[in-house]
C-alpha cells in the first residue's frame, strides 16, 4: 500500500462507485506526484471516466478516500475541486463558444474593477482579464491568437482545447486534469494538445491525462496508471513498459505479476 | 472551411518527446485564423459575426432613408417621436424578452404579466384607495411576483419555458380579467401619475415624452448590465452552452432565476407605461404585445437559441418595425402589408442567424 508522501499531490484509497448493479469503481487505489504527468489508460468500462469523475467532484464516490496534499477532503461538485485547486478539462471543455476568449478563462470567477466601479456598479475588469488571459495563453505558448477578445466560436478545435487548458492552467491550480483532449481533434492538433501538457508541466503543474492514444502517452507522461475492471491493476514509469505490454495489461492478456512489474 | 495555416503541422511534426521549450515566444504556434482571402459574402458574415448590430443598423437606415424619399411627411422629428411613442411599450418589454431569450428561453407571459400589473396598480389606487405611490410601488411588485413564478415554474419544476409560460400566460391574463372583471378604469378616473409617463416636453417644437426617455435610459442600463457585468456574461454562457456554465461554477437556476425576476420588474415598469401610453387602464390593452416583443427581439438580431445577441439590436428591431408600419402607412399602403413586411423581416433575420450559428461551430 502506498503511504501518504508530501510529494502526492492528490491521492485516492479505495475508491467504490457502484451505479446501480454495476460497480465502476472496486476499491481503486490512485495517486499523482508532484511534477509528473500521470497517464490513466484503461479499456470501456475500466472505470476511467468514474475515477475522473470521482477526482474532479462530478462524482461521488460511495466509499473511499480522496486526500489532497495528504488532507482528506471530499468534493461534492466541480466548483469545490476547483476551489481546492483541482481543475478539469473535461471531454466537452466546457466553453462558452459565443463569449470571447477571456471571457471563457474567468467564466464563474470574473474580476471586477476596483473602488466604486466595481462594488456599487459591478463594473467587470475587462482589461485586465484581457490582459490575465493573454499572459497564460503566452506561457503555453498561445499567444499568436489574433486576438484574446475574440469570440471562442470562432476559433479551430484545437484552439478551442488550448482555452480550456489554459483557464485550467491559469489559475494556479495545484493538478490539471486532462479527459480525452485529443479525442476530437485531428492528428495537427493532437500534437499541438501534446505540447501543451509539456507547458503545463513546465509551469510545475501535474497532470492527470486520461487518454486512449497510446503514442501521445509515452511521448509526454512520467507514469503510466492502468485501470482494469474498476481496479488500478499497474502503476508504472513509463520508462519501465511498452507500449504492447501496457495495452496487454490493460485488456487482460497479461497479467502485471507476468512482466515483473511491482504492483 | 478555414485552412490550418502551414506552421502549425511544422510544429505537430516536431520530434517527438522534445523538452518543452524555455520560451514559447520563439517556438510559439503561429496560428492565423483566415487562411486565404475571403469572399465578399464571407467578409460580411464574419462582420456580422463580431458585431450583431450591423444587419438591423443597416435594415433601419436603409428603411428610413427610402421612406424618407417616398413620402415627405416621413422624415421628420415629429414623426421620429411618433414612431418611438408607438413602439416603446414593444421596445420596454423586448429587453425583458431579450433577457430571457438569450438564456435560450422565451416569454409568452409578458403581455399578460404586464396587463396584471397594471390592472392591479389602478385596483389599490382606485378602488381600494391606496396612496398612488405605494399602488404604484405595489404594481411593480406583482409583475416582479409574477416574474418570480415563471422562474420557479421553470428551474424548479424543470418546464421548458414556452411551457411554463405559455401555461402562466393563461393564468395571469385570467387573473388579470378577474381582478378588473373586464373593465377598463376611464382616462378621468387615472391618478395623474400613472399618466406621468405619457407627458413630456417639447424639444425644438416636437414633444417628447418622459416615457421615451425611460425606455431610452432601460436601454442603456441593460446594455450595460450585459456587457459589463459577470451577471450578464453568465446570462449569456447560460444561453450558449448549459452545461459548460455549469461545469465552471455557475450557479445555472440561480441566473434563470433572476433573469426572470428581473424581466418581471421590467413588465412592472412597462405596465405603467403603457398607462401613459393609452390614458387609461384597460384589461385587454395589449394582448398582440407578446408576439410584437418576441418579433422586436428576433428582428434585432438576438438568437431564439440563446446566447447571443445584443439589448441594443432589440432596440433597432422594435423600431425597424415602428419604421416600417410608420412608412408604409405614409406611403399609401393598407396596414395589411405591415404585418406581411414584418413576416419577411422575422425570417429573414432568423435565416441570417442560422447562417452565422452554422460559420460559429
Amino acid at each position: 500500500m502506498t503511504t501518504t508522501t508530501p510529494e502526492l499531490v492528490l491521492e485516492a484509497r479505495g475508491l467504490v462507485k457502484r451505479y446501480g448493479h454495476v460497480v465502476a469503481l472496486d476499491e481503486t487505489d490512485f495517486e499523482i506526484r508532484q511534477g509528473e504527468v500521470l497517464a490513466v489508460i484503461g479499456d470501456n468500462g475500466a472505470g476511467k471516466s468514474s475515477l475522473v469523475q470521482c477526482l474532479a467532484g462530478a462524482v461521488q464516490p460511495d466509499e473511499g478516500e480522496l486526500l489532497i496534499g495528504g488532507q482528506q477532503v471530499t468534493l461534492k461538485s466541480p466548483v469545490e475541486a476547483r476551489h481546492r485547486g483541482i481543475e478539469t478539462v473535461f471531454q466537452s471543455l466546457a466553453v462558452s463558444p459565443a463569449l470571447d476568449i477571456a471571457s471563457n478563462i474567468f467564466l464563474g470567477r470574473e474580476l471586477r474593477m476596483p473602488g466604486i466601479a466595481g462594488t456599487v456598479f459591478r463594473r467587470l475588469d475587462k482589461k485586465r482579464m484581457r490582459e490575465e488571459s493573454l499572459a497564460v495563453m503566452s506561457q503555453l505558448g498561445l499567444q499568436t491568437l489574433q486576438n484574446i477578445g475574440q469570440s471562442v466560436e470562432s476559433l479551430s478545435g484545437g484552439q478551442r482545447q488550448g482555452v480550456a487548458v489554459a483557464r485550467a492552467a491559469a489559475f494556479g491550480s495545484k493538478v490539471v486534469i486532462l479527459d480525452e483532449p485529443t479525442a476530437a481533434l485531428g492528428v495537427k492538433e493532437s500534437g499541438r494538445v501534446v505540447k501543451l501538457i509539456q507547458d503545463i508541466k513546465a509551469r510545475g503543474i501535474p497532470v492527470i491525462l486520461i487518454s486512449h492514444n497510446m503514442p501521445q502517452i509515452f511521448e509526454v507522461a512520467d507514469r503510466i496508471h492502468i485501470q482494469r475492471l474498476g481496479k488500478r491493476v499497474a502503476l508504472v514509469d513509463t520508462a519501465d513498459i511498452d507500449m504492447a505490454d501496457a495495452v496487454a495489461v490493460m485488456v487482460g492478456a497479461k497479467t502485471p505479476a507476468e512482466l515483473g512489474l511491482a504492483r | 472551411m478555414n485552412e490550418r495555416a502551414p506552421e502549425l503541422a511544422a510544429a505537430a511534426a516536431g520530434p517527438a518527446g522534445a523538452a518543452p521549450p524555455a520560451n514559447p515566444s520563439k517556438t510559439g504556434l503561429v496560428e492565423i485564423e483566415q487562411g486565404g482571402p475571403l469572399t465578399p459574402i464571407q467578409w460580411i458574415e464574419r462582420k456580422m459575426l463580431s458585431r450583431p448590430l450591423i444587419g438591423p443598423l443597416a435594415v433601419l437606415v436603409i428603411a428610413t432613408i427610402v421612406f424618407s424619399i417616398v413620402s415627405p411627411n416621413f422624415g421628420t422629428l415629429q414623426n421620429f417621436s411618433l414612431i418611438l411613442q408607438q413602439v416603446q411599450v414593444i421596445a420596454m418589454l423586448g429587453i425583458a424578452q431579450t433577457l430571457v431569450i438569450l438564456t435560450a428561453g422565451i416569454d409568452l407571459s409578458v403581455a399578460a404579466v404586464m396587463l396584471l400589473s397594471q390592472v392591479a396598480m389602478g385596483k389599490f389606487a382606485v378602488s381600494l384607495g391606496l396612496p398612488v405611490e405605494l399602488a404604484l410601488v405595489l404594481g411593480i411588485l406583482v409583475g416582479v411576483a409574477c416574474g418570480a413564478i415563471n422562474g420557479l415554474v421553470v428551474t424548479r419544476l424543470n418546464i421548458p419555458p414556452f411551457i411554463a409560460t405559455l401555461g402562466t400566460l393563461s393564468i395571469f391574463y385570467a387573473l388579470n380579467i378577474f381582478i378588473s372583471d373586464g373593465e377598463s378604469v376611464p382616462y378621468a378616473d387615472v391618478p395623474p401619475l400613472f399618466n406621468w409617463l405619457g407627458t413630456g416636453f417639447q424639444v425644438l417644437g416636437t414633444t417628447f415624452t418622459y416615457g421615451q426617455v425611460l425606455t431610452l435610459a432601460m436601454f442603456l442600463l441593460f446594455a450595460y448590465i450585459l456587457r459589463s457585468t459577470a451577471w450578464g456574461t453568465h446570462i449569456y454562457a447560460v444561453g450558449d452552452n448549459i452545461e459548460a456554465a455549469r461545469l465552471t461554477g455557475i450557479r445555472v437556476d440561480r441566473v434563470l432565476m433572476s433573469v426572470y425576476v428581473v424581466a418581471g420588474l421590467i413588465i412592472g415598469l412597462t405596465a405603467w407605461l403603457l398607462i401613459g401610453r393609452i390614458g387609461s387602464i384597460s384589461p385587454t390593452a395589449g394582448v398582440g404585445y407578446n408576439l410584437a416583443s418576441i418579433t422586436a427581439v428576433v428582428i434585432g438580431g438576438t438568437s431564439l437559441f440563446g446566447g447571443r445577441g445584443r439589448i441594443m439590436g432589440t432596440l433597432l428591431g422594435a423600431l425597424i418595425v415602428g419604421v416600417f408600419s410608420s412608412g408604409l402607412s405614409l406611403a399609401g399602403f393598407d396596414s395589411l402589408w405591415q404585418e406581411f413586411t414584418i413576416g419577411l423581416l422575422i425570417i429573414g433575420a432568423v435565416a441570417v442567424d442560422q447562417r452565422l450559428r452554422k460559420i460559429g461551430r
